[in-house]
């Protein structure tokens, strides 16, 4: 059992190391340097000569990412070439602003999209599947700065109850946070939800035709006892890791969002980065999301390996 | 239950399997709709060119964001031009882009697909650890990094775009070959003799190209996604060349005294997205492939 | 006795086509089942006979509804009750015993807390009482250490042990009937046995009603007091289980009976030509017309009724029933084959075989040697001569399969070398081996549904090893296939057909033809008979044997049914977790004195005959591995002697008919022992 969870977190780490490679890599084989790409015309004489050698660009490629990746394994990424300043500086609360987003997306999405999953696979081709269903496909099929824009243009502009666009600075309060970031999270949470919601029906469906629950049935187990005990369990399970790769996925999804809310966060962050070409941040970022990826992924196989009956049971053997 | 298909004598050639397929997912209002949809984009990205009433790049500041009338369906925006011909014309660079995205994406995923699930071992171990390093950084960050590089031409869009959503079909073909290759068909190729390029080319694609297949469908209306979120965010099509996307985001701004600028490409764009999903959906179905159960890497 | 507990009355359930058309897949079934007897339900996959028991308990699979008829349980109709009320009769009144208990138990939920759920819905018990039981009940159905037992999950059982906790759950409730769908299937033949006297025991202690619902006649034989026969959703024969079995009047249940190989008969079984109809397809007159050697136009334009018989207590379906009352004394008859010439040379040799499943450690992987000592498979030695047919016989983990992989080169030997024609070594490498010697060896599978590539035609099949090996095209190759489809007994319009459209039994002759298309010298067949329904697997094995007398073909058959291999094979070899036990013709295999595991096996096997009993003489423990030394069937061994069993690894003894026996007993000893 430790074997295994060491081997998933393992395996975990050498994608990362791969991302890193990939990244510093991408950098390299694309046109232009760091220097010149954000100098871009006035990259010649002293201004140039001071940021090469301020980036170090003066040494051979191999050295450079070692020097850097050793430099991000103790969490030190670097200085930011536009705003002068540790990229650390400039990641600290922009990543706490993503989080609290994120987090509250999850936090609605997964609870109601599991209740949504499991009505309409118990009421599979009834009205409120039929309902549910059509709702889902729409929102999961309609881009975020689609829903978004028109959250803002109903919501805000037209009925007026909140605030369209988010106008804090990425050092507010949480407190403050959580006042302005009702319709991004409802934005998020949307496309994610419908996601998930057919994930868990479908699965919920296959495990509704197994023969243990045909057994629960004429062993005279009431109908909603078997739903939890028979059913929801076994269905659960493999969604677990569907859902973290959904979650992972919608970190695109974010970026977008938080740009049309005008939100302080990582996505925007992206961005600014981007347009300002500033492919230091870009690549911290790279590491950064990446990250995120794995360890949703890792704490998705961890909690299947905890609940899974057939490895739980390997636990004890050993 | 329904195995008496004994009454099919002949052998059906290729088209009138197609039909029969097309057939089945309009048997149900989704898949109807769906097709309907996606036709309807299809002939008018066709067609647009020749019906369209205004000149997409004719500024024109006596029109500026006049509301939708007889002369100007949908309206104006805010530098005159008008709203119903960027609208109908909004479709062409993203249908094109993303269906030779996908396109690519079938192709080089499939194929990687296939090879990484017959070798297996150690080659498909590192193949599916870089694949799986590709899909962790997030794809809106790899494709704007290219994009401001590389800039935003068609010629950079495709292959990318093609490249980053063809992982996902990588998994699915790897997967689709993992499940044949057990199966004792294989197994009697291989104890026969068969070389490996006969047993791919006879037993394996006919098995898993339905799979990809509709893998590849639901790819385009991702792919479409994030072209689209791509243009919103200024980094697909450059202006003035007219995008949904980009119109969106253009007339967002405006948007509390001049809906109309944003609802049209909204719903051109929503339409397109959602008839391609449902036609993918029908094809699925069609098919007997179940994908609900997927995440959407 | 005579008390009626649930009664079906013209009971019809069926389903809408895709085309709106209403399918029945029973038809007017009606039968009795009294307080304390066990009916036994035969029929083949697609009979119905499933689909009739869940409905006697008041359960409608998905998709299917009734459309006329009742299920009576104590005068009240089980299919017009509330959810409610059958939650107070399942488990409580009548009882379920699936027929997968593997995919019957619930994956994420202990032993014991299912079968305490059982309890607590129906009976009032505390909770100490309650767990008292549960190891009481887990007791009764003889599973060792019943207090761990209840704190395990259902995969860490064996089959047999997931099947008698179904059987407990089943009996917490305390039910006057059990219905008992397949119980048996699918397991290993010993452990059949053990079940099958575990079930017939608690009918006898608790005088339970039981309904055994099974396509196995052997199964059937061994519990039922009554049996009741379906054929295409209908009722064709119910009566008393020693009539049915010894007397059947109805022309299905004798051809059926005919087509069983039996264990007590040398040579083939009669075959009966055609399959079971589709649900649907059945318009007018009798549903086993296109089958039965005693049809007459009558029975083409209008069907039978169920007849009461009253001197035989039997019903039947049938308007000629009466041809076949004087003539039954002739079921125990079979064809007899044409025996090889046992001079022949020697086309196949095994030397000292030994096949790793293992993996190899890294060290041994950079040397390049399996490094494993106790292979899954160890020093089999098997001649094989030109035109017999060789059997490899054992339950689930004797390596029988496994060998037979090795022969065709799918799997890597460790040690040991096969030899083909004159001693040359074939390369334990596929790839390595020269395009003719793949072409001389063949091989059948267990289920045509997989060894059949869903996408092609008939044709394609077909044309795939003769393209591959003889590099015909056009008209040639047309030619061909139709001569091999005609060798086969399938007509030319199958070749536009796709395997999804065929039968079980014409997708296996397909197979057989795909095998027979290279001209090969030997063919292996692994199970080739055991996907199909009797009545079908008669008609393949006298498909095989025709085309081996009349083609010359060597056979490596593998199989579990000791009734089958008694009738296709002229030699046997006995398996048991990966090593020879007993090797000899097989007349003399099945005659003691016989290696102690054959003895088991013998005694195990069900035939379809209430007078000939299971002889159950050792335990159905599952061993995961072969021990490292000794002989390999000592974990089991009824005949043990002592130390010297577990120490070393038993001689050859050569008994007087020539049969090779592995035992430390003296042959002469065993002999005296099993008379």
């Amino acid at each position: 059992m430790l074997l295994l969870i060491l081997k998933r977190i393992g395996l975990g780490l050498i994608t990362l190391f791969i991302v890193s490679l990939i990244t510093f890599v991408g950098v390299e084989v694309l046109p232009g340097d760091a220097c010149t790409t954000y100098l871009e015309r006035e990259a010649y004489g002293a201004a140039l000569d001071a940021c090469i050698k301020r980036l170090g660009l003066d040494v051979p490629a191999y050295e450079r990412y070692l020097d850097w990746a050793s430099n991000v394994v103790r969490g030190d990424f670097g200085y930011s070439l536009s705003g002068e300043m540790p990229i650390n500086e400039v990641l600290g609360p922009r990543v706490k602003n993503s989080l609290v987003l994120a987090s509250v997306s999850i936090l609605i999405g997964i609870p109601l999209a599991i209740i949504l999953g499991i009505i309409t696979a118990l009421w599979r081709d009834k009205l409120p599947d039929i309902m549910i269903s059509t709702i889902t496909i729409f929102s999961m099929t309609i881009p975020e700065f689609i829903s978004a824009t028109l959250l803002i243009l109903i919501v805000a502009i037209w009925l007026g109850w909140l605030p369209g666009i988010v106008i804090i600075p990425s050092d507010a309060t949480f407190y403050e946070l959580l006042s302005n970031i009702i319709l991004p999270v409802v934005a998020i949470s949307m496309i994610m939800t419908a996601h998930m919601a057919r994930m868990v029906r479908s699965s919920v469906i296959q495990v509704m035709a197994s023969d243990y629950v045909q057994m629960a049935i004429l062993k005279g187990v009431p109908y909603w006892k078997m739903v939890f005990r028979h059913v929801l369990p076994n269905a659960l399970l493999p969604a677990i890791n569907v859902v973290a790769l959904t979650i992972a996925w919608l970190l695109g999804g974010v970026v977008v969002t938080e740009v049309v809310f005008n939100y302080p966060g990582l996505g925007r962050l992206v961005i600014e980065s981007i347009s300002n070409r500033d492919l230091p941040v870009v690549q911290a970022l790279a590491i950064i999301l990446a990250s995120i990826y794995v360890g949703i992924n890792l704490i998705a196989d961890l909690m299947t390996l905890m609940l899974n009956p057939r490895l739980k049971s390997l636990q004890i053997r050993k | 239950m329904e195995t008496n298909l004994i009454t099919e004598d002949k052998q059906k050639n290729k088209l009138e399997k197609a039909f029969e397929i097309l057939k089945t997912m309009a048997s149900k209002p989704s898949g109807l709709i769906g097709l309907s949809i996606v036709l309807f984009h299809v002939v008018l990205a066709l067609l647009s060119p020749y019906i369209a009433p205004y000149d997409y790049k004719a500024i024109s500041p006596n029109t500026m964001l006049l509301a939708p009338s007889a002369e100007h369906w949908f309206g104006t925006d805010s530098l005159g031009r008008d709203v119903f011909t960027r609208t109908i014309l909004g479709g062409r660079t993203a249908l094109t882009v993303t269906f030779f995205g996908s396109l690519i994406a079938l192709l080089w995923g499939g194929l990687l697909g296939i090879f990484c699930g017959l070798v297996g071992g150690k080659i498909d171990d590192v193949v599916m650890r870089v694949v799986d390093a590709f899909l962790s950084i997030p794809w809106i960050l790899a494709m704007l990094l290219i994009v401001s590089l590389l800039g935003t031409s068609t010629e950079v869009l495709i292959p990318a775009l093609g490249f980053f959503y063809g992982k996902g079909i990588v998994r699915v073909a790897r997967a689709a070959t993992h499940d044949v290759i057990a199966k004792d068909f294989i197994v009697s190729a291989r104890a026969r003799g068969h070389s490996n390029m006969s047993i791919i080319w006879n037993e394996i694609i006919p098995n898993v190209r339905d799979a990809i297949l509709v893998e590849g469908a639901m790819r385009w209306s991702w792919m479409l996604l994030g072209f689209s979120s791509l243009s919103f965010l200024g980094f697909g099509v450059s202006p003035p060349t007219p995008d949904w996307g980009l119109m969106i985001s253009n007339a967002r701004g405006l948007m509390s005294f001049a809906y109309w600028s944003v609802i049209a490409p909204i719903v051109g764009l929503s339409s397109l997205i959602i008839g391609i999903n449902l036609t993918a959906d029908a094809f699925a179905k069609a098919l007997g492939i179940d994908r609900s159960t997927k995440a959407p890497v | 006795m005579n008390e009626i507990i649930e009664s079906v009355k013209n009971l019809s359930i069926g389903f809408n086509s895709q085309k709106g058309k209403q399918i029945s897949i029973l038809r007017n079934v009606s039968t009795n089942i009294k307080k304390g007897e066990t009916v036994g339900i035969v029929g083949e996959s697609g009979s119905g006979k499933s689909t009739l028991a869940l409905a006697m308990m008041g359960y409608i699979k998905q998709g299917l509804f009734p459309l006329k008829g009742e299920c009576l349980f104590k005068s009240k109709d089980l299919l017009k009750m509330s959810s409610r009320q059958l939650e107070k009769i399942r488990g409580r009144k009548i009882a379920m015993i699936p027929q997968n208990a593997g995919q019957a138990l619930t994956p994420n939920l202990k032993i014991g807390y299912q079968i305490d759920e059982a309890l607590k819905l129906h009976t009032d018990l505390n909770k100490t009482e309650r767990d008292k039981k549960i190891s009481e009940l887990l007791n009764k159905v003889r599973l060792p250490s019943p207090e761990t037992m209840a704190f395990r999950y259902p995969h860490e059982l064996s089959g047999g042990q997931q099947q008698r906790v179904a059987v407990a759950m089943a009996l917490a409730g305390k039910p006057d009937l059990l219905l008992l769908d397949e119980p048996t299937t699918g397991l290993d033949v010993t452990t059949q046995a053990h079940v099958l006297e575990l079930l017939r025991f608690i009918a006898k202690d608790t005088g339970t009603s039981m309904i055994y619902v099974s396509h196995d006649l052997g199964a059937i034989a061994q519990v039922s007091d009554r049996i009741v026969v379906m054929y295409a959703g209908e009722i064709v024969l119910e009566g008393p289980a020693r009539k049915i079995l010894k007397e059947p009047i109805h022309p299905y249940t004798y051809g059926l009976l005919k087509s069983i190989p039996k264990l007590s008969l040398a040579g083939l079984p009669a075959s009966m030509p055609g399959s079971q109809p589709q649900p649907g397809s059945i318009n007018e007159g009798c549903s086993f017309y296109d089958r039965c050697n005693l049809a007459t136009d009558n029975c083409k334009k209008n069907s039978p009724d169920l007849e009461h018989i009253k001197e035989l207590d039997t019903n039947v379906r049938c308007f000629n029933y009466k041809e076949l009352i004087n003539q039954n004394n002739n079921l125990q008859t079979s064809i007899t084959k044409k025996s090889n010439n046992s001079e022949a040379n020697e086309v196949l040799k095994l030397k000292d075989v030994s096949i790793s499943y293992a993996k190899q450690k890294f060290f041994d992987q950079l040397l390049n040697k399996i490094s494993d000592q106790n292979p899954t498979v160890k020093d089999i030695n098997i001649d094989i001569k030109k035109g017999e047919t060789i059997a490899l016989v054992g339950e689930s983990g004797s390596g029988k399969s496994t060998i037979l992989k090795s022969i065709a080169g799918l799997l890597k030997t460790k040690d040991g070398q096969i030899k083909f024609e004159n001693d040359r070594i074939l390369s334990s490498d596929l790839k390595m081996r020269n395009p003719n010697d793949l072409r001389a060896i063949q091989l059948i599978f267990q289920n045509p549904d997989e060894s059949l590539n869903p996408n092609h035609t008939v044709e394609q099949i077909l044309s795939q090893p003769l393209k591959l090996y003889f590099n015909l095209s056009g008209e040639e190759l047309k030619k061909n296939i139709i001569d091999l489809l005609k060798k086969v007994r399938l007509g030319e319009f199958y070749m536009s057909r796709y395997p999804r459209q065929l039968s079980g039994g014409e997708k296996q002759r397909v197979a057989v033809a795909r095998a027979f298309a290279a001209k090969p010298d030997i063919i292996l067949c692994d199970e080739v008979t055991s996907a199909l329904d009797v009545s079908v697997q008669a008609a393949v094995l006298n498909l095989l044997q025709q085309l081996k007398e009349d083609l010359g073909t060597t056979y490596v058959f593998v199989s579990h049914d000791l009734a089958v291999v008694r009738a296709i094979s002229d030699r046997v070899a006995v398996l048991y977790q990966g090593r020879l036990c007993e090797i000899g013709p097989s007349q003399n295999v099945y005659k003691f004195p016989s290696h102690p595991y054959t003895e088991v096996l013998l005694g195990a096997v069900l035939e379809p005959d209430p007078d000939i009993k299971p002889k159950l003489v050792a335990e159905d423990i599952v061993e995961e591995k072969p021990p490292e030394k000794g002989c390999s069937f000592q974990g089991r061994c009824p005949r043990k002697i002592g130390d010297i069993c577990n120490s070393e690894i038993p001689p050859w003894q050569i008994g007087e008919n020539g049969n090779a026996i592995r035992c430390h007993i003296n042959i002469e000893e065993l002999a005296s022992l099993q008379q």
